[in-house]
């Protein structure tokens, strides 16, 4: 084993990898029987008693695979990313590892109400819906878990800039630890809505809930979380990506500036996704829809920093001509083919968002399939399509070994995209088209209408050829950690150089404080005085019950 | 701006990406207030006392005048009270409505009626119903077991 290899780090990768990657395996399972049901075709019978009803297997797909996998995919992943990246090991390994615990400890109490049907509440789980207190004092653990991890990069961080005065943060340890950040600042909101309302109410402390307070606390993190999964995935495009495809970052102090913005812009917009919400004042709302504008902006320049970087990649493997650089992209390589084709999915999912936060258009799709079909490109693709991608270079770095049958992994990776394209689009004009309300078995709705069955099938075979790409994978991920080769120098992590010195970039673009004091007065102006509003007029007046 | 490092390229992308998040955002703000209102602070509710004081107790279409129509409306597991509404074409019809349990929604086909509904809130939203027809309406929030089986229809009726 090569000295400069952090074997602990690895150790701790590997476990939250580990983890993601079972949850994954069991969400997906629900995806394609969700939308059978929805042609007409109800396998949920042959799950009973195990699986008891379509609502308990939503309620699996999107806890599992939205909340679970994420979560432990992305703190695994920037724990590696932030140690390779300094070269330096964690400062405090038994914080992250405590960290790990709770994660770990609160995920299998919430996951025994939800196997057990006693938390078929969906991943938003909206009191006064009530599921056992296990279920939400587990997902707080998780949350808290990911905290504590999150301390030990700051630590790390901290103590690298301590030794290396007035030298650049390396950009993806930058971006890791921000990303952290950013999601201690954004989690807050669900931690006051779990310990301040539905961890007491549903240990019978207090008599009942606010459902309102409780959508917003919920959304204060709710659209945030989205970044929390994204930002990831843009360390990667930004800080590694141009590195694979032979290219180089194309603008250093763009990159930082992009995620400063994402930083401060991330939180104050949650508001777009309560546009139809009673007893909030509508001036708010057009204010979290200018503040989502303005993040829309980072995304912008994410775009062009990353599609130049990949097109000096295409220029310097000998591409010329206006788009002659793109067929000189190294497409036989399924690391970068994910990732490239996760970030022209993205562009596709950012314009539908753009949709979605215009305030009163919004109502067009709100609670629709559309909004279904939107996050499908989004988080099912722009960021799990990249996240595997990730995971074809850092299983087989962390396996020791080769990749296993990387033509099986190119198939999976475009297979992916051929699923999604008409399971997405079928979504999108559901909704649009139809009002088809999202959330619901729909095979079973009375008003189901025979002209929305044309989509709906097309839905299905998309969501089977995504579930036929999930199994692919698996068998690339577990033929890699149990049958390919052993190497002696497995894989590195790809790190892209910057076109200029990176001693170059500004140092106000290395600055945490002026950033961290202008999202916190975001944050106040945009949800000060709504929240207190909301707070003072509370009542705890919904009792909660269990429908399922 | 040179020396911060930004390409000619890219500094005309951020110019035009910025301004057309601007001009989205005026004709935003110009359809907010030419356009389909946004449901807002109505009134606060018991949800406890839903189903026993007026107006919700008794679910109703009432005529407000020539071609204005109030509907006081309940959503609940698993159906709207009432589940059918007629008025006549070209009649605007104001939805106010809330819910005695769960979160709920209001969507109405064809229409820009999409509307959250909450236990202890009072939703408004209106609509302008011009060709005669049937719209049906459905729950869009999940509300439990039988969730799909919440909907009903507001029957425009032709004019005589």
């Amino acid at each position: 084993m090569p000295e400069d290899r952090f074997a602990l780090e690895e150790k701790l990768t590997a476990w939250h990898l580990g983890i993601a990657l079972g949850a994954l395996f069991l969400g997906t399972w629900f995806g394609p029987l969700q939308v059978l049901e929805h042609a007409g075709v109800d396998l949920y019978g042959v799950l009973a008693p195990g699986i008891q009803s379509y609502y308990q297997g939503l309620t699996l797909h999107g806890v599992l695979n939205a909340l679970v996998f994420t979560t432990f995919f992305i703190v695994g992943f920037l724990t590696f990313t932030t140690v390779y990246s300094l070269k330096t090991s964690l400062r405090f390994p038994r914080l992250n590892a405590a960290g790990l615990w709770l994660m770990a400890g609160g995920l299998v109490l919430a996951a025994a109400p939800l196997l057990l049907n006693d938390a078929t509440v969906l991943y938003t789980f909206y009191p006064p819906l009530k599921a056992s207190a296990l279920f939400y004092i587990g997902l707080t653990l998780v949350v808290v878990g990911s905290w504590v991890e999150g301390f030990g990069l700051y630590f790390t961080l901290g103590a690298w800039r301590a030794a290396h005065p007035g030298v650049r943060t390396p950009f993806i340890a930058f971006g890791s630890v921000l990303t952290m950040a950013m999601w201690q600042i954004a989690s807050l909101g669900i931690a006051a809505e779990m310990l301040a309302l539905l961890i007491p109410w549903s240990l019978g402390w207090v008599r009942g809930t606010d459902p309102l307070l409780a959508r917003t606390l919920f959304w204060f993190t709710g659209h945030p979380i989205v970044y929390f999964w994204l930002l990831p995935a843009y360390v990667s495009w930004y800080g590694m990506l141009p590195r694979q495809a032979g290219g180089k970052v194309f603008s250093d102090p763009l990159a930082r500036l992009a995620f400063w913005l994402f930083l401060v812009l991330s939180i104050p917009v949650g508001f777009h996704h309560q546009f139809a919400d009673p007893g909030i004042s509508p001036v708010w709302k057009a204010f979290h829809a200018l503040l989502t504008y303005a993040v829309s902006f980072p995304s912008l320049l994410t775009a062009f920093t990353v599609i130049a970087s990949l097109e000096l990649g295409g220029r310097a493997r000998g591409g010329t001509g206006l788009f002659g650089w793109v067929s000189k992209l190294p497409w036989r390589d399924p690391s970068f083919t994910a990732q490239a084709l996760a970030i022209v999915t993205f562009a596709l999912g950012g314009i539908g968002g753009i949709i979605n936060a215009s305030y009163n258009v919004d109502l067009i799709v709100h609670n629709t399939l559309w909004i279904v079909g939107h996050f499908h490109l989004t988080l099912a693709t722009a960021v799990v399509l990249s996240f595997i991608g990730i995971s074809y270079w850092l299983v087989p770095r962390l396996a020791g070994r080769e990749l296993w049958s990387p033509r099986t992994a190119l198939v999976q990776a475009w297979l992916w995209v051929a699923g999604m394209a008409p399971f997405s689009i079928s979504h999108h004009l559901l909704g649009f088209r139809f009002g088809v309300p999202r959330r619901t078995m729909l095979g079973a709705a009375p008003y189901l209408a025979p002209e929305w069955n044309p989509l709906l099938v097309v839905a299905a075979i998309g969501g089977v050829l995504l579930w036929t790409s999930v199994v692919l994978y698996f068998i690339v991920i577990l033929g890699t950690v149990l049958a390919s080769r052993r190497v002696a120098n497995p894989a590195e992590m790809p790190v892209a150089e910057a076109v200029r010195d990176v001693q170059e970039t500004p140092a106000w673009l290395d600055a945490w404080r002026p950033w961290l004091i202008a999202t916190v007065i975001l944050i106040v102006l945009s949800y000060g005085w709504p929240l207190a509003e909301l707070v003072r007029n509370a009542e705890l007046s919904a009792p909660g019950m269990r429908v399922w | 701006m040179n020396g911060f490092g930004v390409d000619s390229c890219e500094r005309w992308w951020m110019v035009a990406s910025g301004a057309i998040l601007a001009a989205f955002f005026v004709a935003v703000v110009i359809g907010a207030f030419y356009g389909f209102a946004l449901p807002g602070p109505e009134k606060r509710v018991d949800p406890g006392r839903v189903a026993v004081d007026p107006p919700f107790a008794e679910p109703a279409v009432l005529q407000r005048g020539p071609g204005r129509y109030d509907v006081y409306m309940r959503a609940q597991i698993w159906a709207f009270a009432p589940n059918e509404i007629r008025v006549p074409a070209g009649s605007t019809v104001t939805f106010y409505i809330t819910s005695p349990d769960l979160q709920h929604g209001l969507l109405i086909e064809r229409t820009n009626v999409n509307v959250m509904v909450l236990p202890g809130q009072v939703s408004k939203i209106a609509a302008r119903f011009d060709e005669p027809g049937e719209y049906r309406f459905f729950c869009q929030e999940y509300c439990g077991l039988a969730h799909h089986a919440m909907f009903g229809r507001v029957v425009v009726e032709p004019r005589p």
